[in-house]
């Protein structure tokens, strides 16, 4: 299959018999498949066969190099390696992007040397599906039916980070019972989200049964949510201007029964594992991350307060008046894969504390804005108000305007520094949304916690940072 | 695509920056924050405006690596983000947006540099903040612009072989069919 043959055969329009002869070479022959797709003539169905690469071949194409790697002529692997060590000795292995422990589809290139990681290069993109620019083709209303996919087990965190961001550029109050109801929700998240991370921390490294255990715990977290929202995750509650309904009847008895069971559970846990001579062995002074590295790689949240950095959003720049309720930000000494754990397993506790204070306190009122331009009127008033019923148009069709400008808003998600910047030119979508999510900064520090370590303890360190690829990809 | 169309015409009209052009405007006194003025008043071209109660400051690409360096210095130690965003009828047209965190006095500045031309450049950050390194590979993935003295500037979430800059705002959106690589096969 001569590359001449090729595209003198689409040239002359006999696109079938192309398709046997195989993929069409050259930027001449790829134009003409282009063109004819966009006529929309019969070859069209055909262009399939000739671009089994995906939409870029569909372009025109100059670079030869890169149609090199796409024809599988070259191997795209951009690994060096490290002259200086013995051939026999070395060994490269990639872990991933389906091996069970990667927590979702990471891939790690590791440079072995014997059991001894000498180089990690963490390889992602698997999960990528391009939500950044999903969002700026939503409604700011829509926006975080986008967002709370992308950290998918802390979803209230992110649906939060975005309507605080948004509600910064329209200027709005939002009501105390929203605001608790807010905390209320993303205070649970977190307890759900760190029950999931001791249940597969501890898989990952032997201790099966926490799984069956952090998953039962965590489920009866899920099942309040359920009832709040009407989904277990991605939940589109938190919206801009409040929530999206108020608390179901009874969610005080509901509250009351978590804050009795996850507790319980969480002391069985303790027991399980604090002084479990082979967790331990596995846990202590693994994965070191330095103060240091954290800066430098901004890793932040549970990670970085386990190497002792005291910082905590909630307390340094709070939102939604989380100032307002009493907790501690406990802290850890040796950065190592334990006190990861000991962290937050101690987080559990205060976002159980916090979770008590918003049921003795929690405010009458409203649970959204009564700002009609950016929240919906309810149901009722439709039938009665003329300008109720403009509104409701309004913000279910074209949207509300915001008003042109950036603004960043970071909440602390139970990964880290959860941080949202949207742009706005002043219509009813963002110009841009950027997410900077906890893990995709925990995933490129990876390297400074595991090189020089041993291949078995790769798994405990990577279970300790808490990756979620939705949010490394996004 | 009339959709597309219209965002970007409000935009050329609208968007060059209000924070920035505000700031302009006013005389500027830097507030009564030594830190600040220690990034700021060594760069000639470097404006500064509090937006929504955060400092951002405004640099042109020639002195982008040394206030950042300087930001450093100054205890903005931990690095956040960064990010680009493409204002497509502006110029210049790209803004390259870093994020960095002061632990000690708390406190968060944005850096915005502004960056044109058809194949648009600017110095790495990732000698000073070694955490740019990924999310500069991001930016050049996804909005094409060159970090100059980068490491390794490749592909970090689309494919290697990824034609295209997906973020960027003349990025064709549902004209082509997404299809799946075909497997590389073993000769």
């Amino acid at each position: 299959m001569s590359e001449d043959n090729n595209t003198e055969e689409i040239e002359a329009g006999e696109a079938t018999v192309a398709v046997d002869e195989g993929p069409p070479t050259g930027s001449a022959g790829r134009l003409r498949v282009h063109d004819m797709w966009v006529a929309g003539t019969e070859e069209r169905a055909d262009v399939r066969h000739f671009t089994d690469e995906g939409a870029q071949e569909l372009l025109p194409v100059e670079d030869e190099a890169a149609l090199d790697i796409q024809r599988g002529v070259v191997v795209d692997d951009d690994y060096e390696l490290d002259d200086a060590v013995d051939e026999e000795d070395r060994q490269i292995i990639n872990m991933g992007p389906q091996h069970p422990s990667t927590h979702g589809v990471l891939r790690l290139q590791l440079e072995m040397e014997g059991e001894t990681i000498r180089r990690v290069k963490p390889i992602i993109g698997y999960l990528h599906t391009g939500m950044e620019k999903t969002a700026e083709t939503l409604t700011w209303m829509q926006g975080p039916t986008n967002v709370t996919r992308m950290d998918y087990l802390s979803p209230f965190h992110n649906e939060l980070a975005y309507c605080l961001a948004v509600e910064k550029l329209l200027d709005v109050e939002i009501p105390e019972r929203s605001q608790a109801i807010r905390i209320l929700m993303t205070e649970l998240n977190r307890i759900s989200s760190h029950l999931l991370f001791v249940a597969t921390q501890g898989m990952d490294i032997g201790a099966i049964s926490m799984m069956i255990y952090g998953w039962r715990e965590r489920e009866l977290v899920l099942d309040f949510f359920e009832k709040v929202t009407g989904l277990r995750m991605n939940h589109n509650y938190i919206r801009p201007g409040g929530v999206a309904a108020d608390l179901p009847d009874g969610w005080e008895e509901d509250v009351e029964s978590l804050l009795e069971t996850v507790p319980a559970g969480v002391a069985e846990y303790h027991e399980i594992l604090d002084e479990n001579p082979i967790f331990l062995d596995r846990t202590r002074g693994v994965g070191v991350i330095t103060p240091a590295e954290c800066r430098a790689y901004g890793v932040t949240g549970p990670s970085a307060r386990a190497s002792g950095i005291d910082w905590d959003l909630r307390k340094v720049f709070p939102y939604s008046g989380i100032d307002k309720y009493d907790f501690d930000v406990p802290l850890g000494k040796h950065g190592d894969v334990l006190d990861r754990y000991h962290v937050r397993m101690a987080e559990i506790d205060e976002s159980l504390r916090i979770v008590r204070q918003i049921l003795e306190t929690m405010p009458a009122g409203d649970y959204r804005t009564e700002d009609r331009k950016v929240t919906p009127p309810p149901r009722r008033r439709i039938d009665e108000s003329m300008e109720a019923l403009i509104h409701h148009f309004k913000i279910f069709t074209s949207g509300f305007s915001v008003p042109a400008g950036t603004a960043w808003q970071s909440v602390e998600s139970p990964r880290g520094e959860l941080g949202v910047y949207v742009v706005s030119d002043g219509g009813t979508k963002p110009w841009r949304v950027h997410v900077r999510g906890p893990s995709f900064a925990h995933v490129q520090a990876l390297p400074a916690a595991m090189t020089d370590s041993l291949i078995a303890d790769l798994v405990a360190t990577l279970a300790s940072i808490d990756p979620v690829l939705g949010d490394v990809d996004r | 695509m009339p959709e597309e169309e219209e965002p970007t015409t409000e935009a050329e009209s609208e968007e060059p920056a209000a924070a920035d052009e505000g700031s302009e405007v006013e005389p500027q006194v830097l507030p009564d924050e030594p830190t600040l003025a220690a990034i700021v008043e060594p760069f000639p071209s470097a404006t500064w405006t509090v937006a929504l109660d955060e400092w951002v400051v405004g640099v042109d690409p020639a002195e982008y690596h040394g206030l950042v360096a300087a930001a450093k210095d100054a205890g903005f130690e931990t690095f956040i983000d960064l990010c680009a965003v493409d204002y497509f009828r502006r110029r210049p047209r790209f803004d390259v947006v870093l994020t960095v965190l002061n632990y000690t006095s708390p406190k968060r500045l944005r850096i915005n540099v502004g960056v044109d031309g058809a194949e648009p450049a600017v110095a790495t950050v990732s000698d000073v903040y070694p955490g740019a390194n990924f999310y500069e590979r991001e930016a050049y993935d996804l909005l094409g612009i060159e970090f100059n003295g980068h490491p390794d500037l490749t592909r970090i979430l689309m494919p290697d072989d990824w034609q295209g800059h997906p973020l960027r705002k003349d990025y064709a959106v549902g004209t082509v069919p997404i299809q799946f690589k075909e497997a590389h096969t073993v000769e």
